[in-house]
């Protein structure tokens, strides 16, 4: 199968990703999207790595995979504090701060 | 097949003396008692970040005599630019700690617990106990970690994993304010939303530029940008995409929506240490990836850069004058100001570099000392009790009269972020500007300067108003005060106060020192 095939997908889960950061109103599912949009760089990174033929890209997409991790303990923990306080983890409520 | 790197440890001392520091604050937290881990903490940070300055320094000497060198199989570089960015962020950053570390009124600026719902049994309970929420000198210390990977970063990787070290542990903490925490709970979370979207765009730029060279090494990057053919739509998408991320940390527009809300909701303190040395360290790596690998681009992606540019400085400005909370000005301001620098790695020219670091010393003393005054000025309501800050414009008037030693050192700093001659600002400004026109971006600079004269008139309508209006009486009876420091931001101001004059008087040192840093070591 051609390597294109992989980048077009990589660019789709990107773009949907991207747009439930912007569209979806619930932290969680905004959260959701940022991750989502990690995940395409990680298979566009996998898939370079065979086009390349070298392992640079799949060790790239392990690091990713950590700092995700990473990412979701610290986000988490926000969006649970923010939720306790407010009871909803909506970002329409939490808008507190506006000029 | 793998072959294990070589490791230059005695070049990376000054990353492993914070990073180590930092380790042992986190075990600090589990085994020093509570009455005395407060100043363990304290004094271990200050000495980690005093002793990283002394390394800095030990390897700018060994760098002037046997020159820059590729460290960590290419990871790294140690060439001039990078360390004196280094040094640059190791001093704010021991600034904003004297900031973090004080307790005006036996209170410091962060949450007794952040675990604790606001307003709740627990949280009064908390306070009553007298618990410290001791965890922000590691966290500032991880964040100074990244900071001092991120100018020095040679490859995409290690810039992006330098990246995500500084920025978590500041979505942290912005969350952490003692008054007003669900505005500080939302800043942290919308901190935390963006900056991650941000990195994901990072992340896809390296991904696109890793399919185009086969590397993630910027000087393989470079190499490649005129041998690859027919694969530019890879470089283009992907140099944006990367430069993109890097544009949301600093804060330009129209990325920088992020930028009032985390600014007026994160702990004061915070917020002066997060303006100064984020943007000295995302500034830094942005232009090491603009300088080293875009120069074949410039066709391309130039036209990006000056729209950014311009409407950095166009949109900063104008917002920042119809805004009426203090730090919402300021962080309008310093966007406006990430317009400025903007020209500097639009110039393309060896002088940018050095520009760059005078202006980011200029700035970072400003917003050091101008957020460490901001943390004093409170609210004092008819009772006598202590509100909180004064954000609102008004509540500043007349300041300058009840404690002039403070207002006139905000004016100074004020003065020096509209760049008026003889202070810091104007030293910067005017070696950002000329870099630019030596690079050949005049209608830029053209722009810039108009920007600085508008923005001068809401610098100078702050000190007006702090020392030609009288102060408006609130119905409620409430007050603005000032109340004493335990000293350390006294300290912290003072040295920044002289830093923007010496830098401001003679700026000859200074200059003559950043010249040092012209060429990134491919």
């Amino acid at each position: 199968m051609s390597i294109l095939n992989y980048l077009v997908l990589s660019g789709i889960l990107f773009s949907i990703g991207a747009v439930a950061v912007i569209v979806r109103r619930n932290a969680i599912v905004a959260f959701m999207g940022v991750e989502l949009m990690l995940n395409a760089a990680n298979l566009t990174l996998v898939t370079f790595a065979r086009m390349h033929g070298d392992l640079t890209g799949q060790v790239i997409a392990f690091f990713v995979m950590v700092v995700a991790a990473a990412e979701v303990v610290i986000g988490l923990a926000i969006i649970v504090s923010i939720f306790r306080t407010r009871g909803s983890a909506s970002l329409d409520d939490a808008s507190l701060l506006k000029s | 097949m793998f072959v294990a790197p070589h490791i230059e440890w005695a070049a990376l001392v000054p990353v492993m003396i914070v990073l180590g520091a930092a380790v042992l604050g986190v075990l600090v937290e589990a085994f020093v008692p509570r009455t005395s881990r407060r100043l363990v903490q304290v004094v271990l940070a200050a000495l980690a970040l005093a002793g990283a300055l002394v390394a800095v320094v030990w390897r700018w000497t060994v760098v002037q005599t046997s020159g820059p060198s590729a460290l960590v199989a290419g990871a790294l570089r140690e060439d001039a630019p990078a360390l004196l960015m280094q040094a640059l962020l190791l001093v704010l950053a021991l600034l904003a700690l004297l900031v973090i570390a004080d307790r005006a009124r036996s209170e410091d600026a962060f949450t007794p617990t952040a675990a604790a719902i606001p307003g709740s049994e627990y949280e009064d309970q908390a306070r009553r106990a007298g618990l410290a929420q001791t965890e922000v000198f590691p966290l500032t210390l991880f964040a100074v970690t990244g900071m001092l990977v991120f100018p020095a970063a040679a490859d995409l990787l290690t810039m992006f994993i330098a990246l995500e070290v500084l920025s978590l542990p500041l979505y942290l903490l912005a969350g952490l304010a003692r008054r007003r925490r669900l505005v500080s709970q939302e800043a942290s979370l919308k901190y935390f939303l963006l900056g991650a979207f941000s990195s994901a765009f990072f992340l896809m730029g390296l991904a696109l530029l890793y399919g185009y060279a086969g590397s993630v090494h910027l000087d393989d990057i470079a190499t490649a940008v005129p041998l690859v053919a027919g694969m530019d739509g890879l470089l283009l998408a992907g140099s944006a995409l990367l430069i993109i991320g890097l544009l949301f940390k600093v804060g330009a527009v129209p990325f920088h929506a992020w930028t009032p809300d985390v600014y007026q909701g994160a702990p004061t303190p915070i917020t002066g240490f997060m303006a100064a040395c984020t943007k000295v360290a995302a500034f830094a790596a942005l232009l090491r990836f603009v300088y080293v690998v875009t120069p074949g681009l410039s066709w391309d992606l130039g036209p990006m850069l000056w729209v950014v540019a311009i409407l950095t400085m166009v949109v900063g400005t104008v917002l920042a004058i119809v805004q009426t909370d203090m730090k919402r000005t300021l962080a309008y301001s310093s966007v406006a100001h990430a317009g400025f620098l903007l020209l500097a790695v639009i110039a393309l020219d060896s002088r940018g570099i050095s520009s760059m670091v005078v202006y980011l010393l200029a700035y970072g003393l400003a917003t050091i000392g101008a957020f460490g005054l901001v943390s004093l000025v409170r609210t004092k309501d008819a009772a006598g009790n202590l509100l909180g800050e004064a954000g609102h414009l008004s509540e500043w008037a007349g300041l300058g009269r009840r404690s002039p030693v403070l207002a006139v050192c905000f004016a100074l700093f004020l003065l020096s972020f509209a760049g008026i001659p003889l202070t810091a600002g104007f030293t910067g400004k005017f070696a950002v500007f000329s870099a630019a026109v030596a690079g050949g971006a005049w209608p830029l600079v053209v722009v810039a300067v108009l920007a600085s004269a508008a923005a001068a008139f809401f610098y100078v309508r702050i000190i007006v108003l702090m020392f030609f209006t009288e102060p408006a009486t609130a119905e409620d009876g409430s007050e603005t005060t000032v109340v004493r420091s335990e000293g350390l931001t006294a300290v912290a101001v003072v040295v920044c106060a002289v830093g923007t004059i010496l830098v401001g008087v003679v700026p000859n040192a200074v200059i003559a020192l950043s010249d040092q840093a012209s060429k990134f070591l491919l």
